[in-house]
């Protein structure tokens, strides 16, 4: 904990949640997703339906998910799915407003790579691979991206395309996205836990706003590229009181993902 | 109730053969356990695994030298990591000299679409998926189909029709007719895919039971080879309404899995050196298990109507 009062990974789901409060069907992905969006439910966006790849809509869980099948997402909820219909009918129909996606690897047009570090026949580190992460970059009609900001993962070039973003560019991107009849229009914004990243009319991310604390030397010493800064570079207003107060005491009171 | 009720061992023993495709299905949910660890016991051989989420059963699996190749489309620890044992078989530098698994890799839709295509003997699924990714490089299996009907194009995945599918469920009845409520994940794709098909359940039933409620019924005995009676089979996992997840074993898994000896001693302790699943639900202990038991939920009941 810092002398700010909280975290920089508190910062960052705090800051995720507040980007769903124009969001009306949300599909959540594992992991800091998860909490982001449950956070979501609790504060900006409490009409939000909340959909699991494991065939929830509508999801009311009781506590924070341990994993996006936990029992708690079915337990009250609107509707429980298999998981053909949840991906045909939901997602492919095109019913999902955004799609909330963790990345291992990113570059500056939020293409993003969840499996594997070097060469695929032969990898360095083997990551999970795609779940349901390729077909919601392509049918979720937004997608919003949350993880840790390093050298290691703002990457230049990433070592696998799993789930496609701005591709190599927003004039490409949105020919392809046209022609090929995807639902999504690709990355609107990507949360880290130095700042919010937006992406510009080339497609290429752009720094809107620096979290309290943070500085533009730890963004350039955590990006592979040299990236570019908003012309009206902001502050992410800090986590009040009850936002801190939810992710503490109701959603990781065990700190597994913020701290 | 004689029917197709038998035990695991004699189910696995009939049932599964080296070289098969299995896939033992249950996204989080009704993951079965039991028949995975009863597999491990028999030393079945050179099975081609399947599952979207491989999760910590085919971990435990692969680690028992079951299988030389995975299907999957998500290899994870849900909610705490890696698949340790799997990544060792899969990375370069840890291999060891060890011949390397197999794997063919797809997205969920495209598991579950290959499933789906297997089930309806269909020779192929359509899906809006795959597009401007890498992964129709990574497995020539997913390939663009353009749509008889107009020029878009779209992927395609072949049919995957597993010799044996083993579902893990609430309650069946002795001749296999199985009903499921939570998380369906694509267990009846799966099922009426196969060749054949094991169900293993928490509960066995009358037939009075099923009928009551035919709505809820996912998979019917008409294809249905084996009923196995197995209470928390499915143990870490969870089964709606009965158990939840075990998370504690989930975490532990983690540091256990990182060690190829600690790997192996713990298959022996809890695989091996029992003979069944009572067994290793009496090792677990009462205490443990009774921490797992959720609190009430009942669902309202309909009304089906008497029409004579």
């Amino acid at each position: 904990m810092s002398e700010l009062g909280f975290t920089k990974s508190e910062m960052m789901i705090v800051a995720a949640a507040r980007e769903l409060a124009r969001a009306h069907v949300c599909f959540v992905g594992v992991g800091l997703p998860n909490i982001a969006v449950n956070l979501a439910k609790r504060t900006v966006a409490p009409d939000l339906e909340m959909v699991y790849e494991a065939g929830v809509f509508g999801a009311r869980p009781a506590r924070l998910p341990l994993s996006i099948g936990d029992p708690t997402i079915v337990t009250g909820a609107t509707a429980v799915v298999s998981m053909f219909e949840l991906f045909g009918y939901y997602l492919q129909r095109g019913l999902i407003d955004v799609g909330f996606l963790g990345a291992a690897q990113i570059d500056r047009f939020g293409n993003i790579n969840t499996t594997v570090i070097g060469d695929y026949g032969a990898p360095k580190t083997r990551l999970p691979g795609s779940g349901g992460a390729c077909e919601i970059a392509i049918n979720a009609r937004e997608v919003f991206v949350i993880m840790r900001q390093s050298a290691r993962s703002f990457v230049r070039e990433i070592d696998f395309r799993t789930s496609p973003g701005n591709l190599g560019g927003a004039e490409q991107s949105e020919a392809i996205r046209r022609a090929g009849g995807w639902n999504g229009r690709g990355p609107s914004v990507v949360v880290t836990d130095l700042g919010v990243w937006r992406f510009d009319e080339t497609g290429e991310m752009y720094l809107e706003s620096l979290h309290p604390g943070a500085t533009l030397d730890e963004v350039r010493a955590t990006i592979a590229w040299e990236p570019k800064i908003g012309a009206h570079l902001g502050t992410t207003p800090a986590p009040t009181a009850e936002e801190l107060r939810l992710v503490r005491e109701e959603l990781d009171p065990d700190g597994v993902y913020a701290r | 109730m004689p029917g197709k009720v038998t035990s695991m061992h004699d189910a696995v023993a009939a049932i599964v053969r080296d070289g098969d495709t299995v896939a033992i299905e249950g996204f989080t949910h009704l993951i079965g356990f039991s028949a995975g660890h009863e597999i491990v016991r028999q030393r079945k051989r050179d099975l081609v695994l399947a599952r979207m989420t491989p999760d910590v059963i085919y971990d435990q699996m692969i680690a028992g030298g079951v299988a030389r190749k995975l299907i999957f489309s998500w290899l994870g620890n849900p909610g705490v990591g890696g698949l340790n044992a799997i990544r060792r078989r899969i990375e370069p530098a840890s291999l060891a000299g060890d011949r390397p698994l197999e794997i063919e890799e797809y997205s969920h839709f495209g598991m579950v679409a290959r499933y789906t295509a297997g089930a309806t003997n269909l020779p192929f699924m359509p899906l809006r998926s795959y597009f401007e990714t890498d992964l129709p490089k990574a497995n020539p299996l997913i390939r663009p189909i353009k749509s008889p009907y107009s020029d878009e194009v779209v992927y395609a995945v072949p049919p995957l029709n597993p010799d044996v599918s083993i579902i893990h469920a609430q309650r069946a009845d002795a001749n296999g007719n199985t009903q499921i409520w939570g998380l369906l994940g694509c267990q009846k794709e799966a099922a009426f895919a196969a060749e054949r098909v094991i169900i293993v359940v928490e509960e066995l039933v009358d037939e009075s039971v099923v009928r009551a409620d035919p709505n809820r019924t996912v998979i019917p005995g008409l294809i249905v080879d084996a009923v196995v009676v197995e209470p928390y089979g499915a143990h870490p996992s969870y089964v709606q309404g009965a158990y939840d997840r075990d998370n504690r074993f989930y975490l532990d898994w983690d540091p256990i899995s990182r060690d190829e000896d600690k790997v192996q001693a713990w298959l022996s302790e809890w695989v091996y050196d029992l003979p069944d699943r009572a067994a290793y639900v009496e090792k677990l202990g009462a205490e443990r298990i009774a921490s797992l038991r959720p609190g009430p939920a009942p669902s309202g009941s309909v009304d089906y109507g008497s029409y004579r």
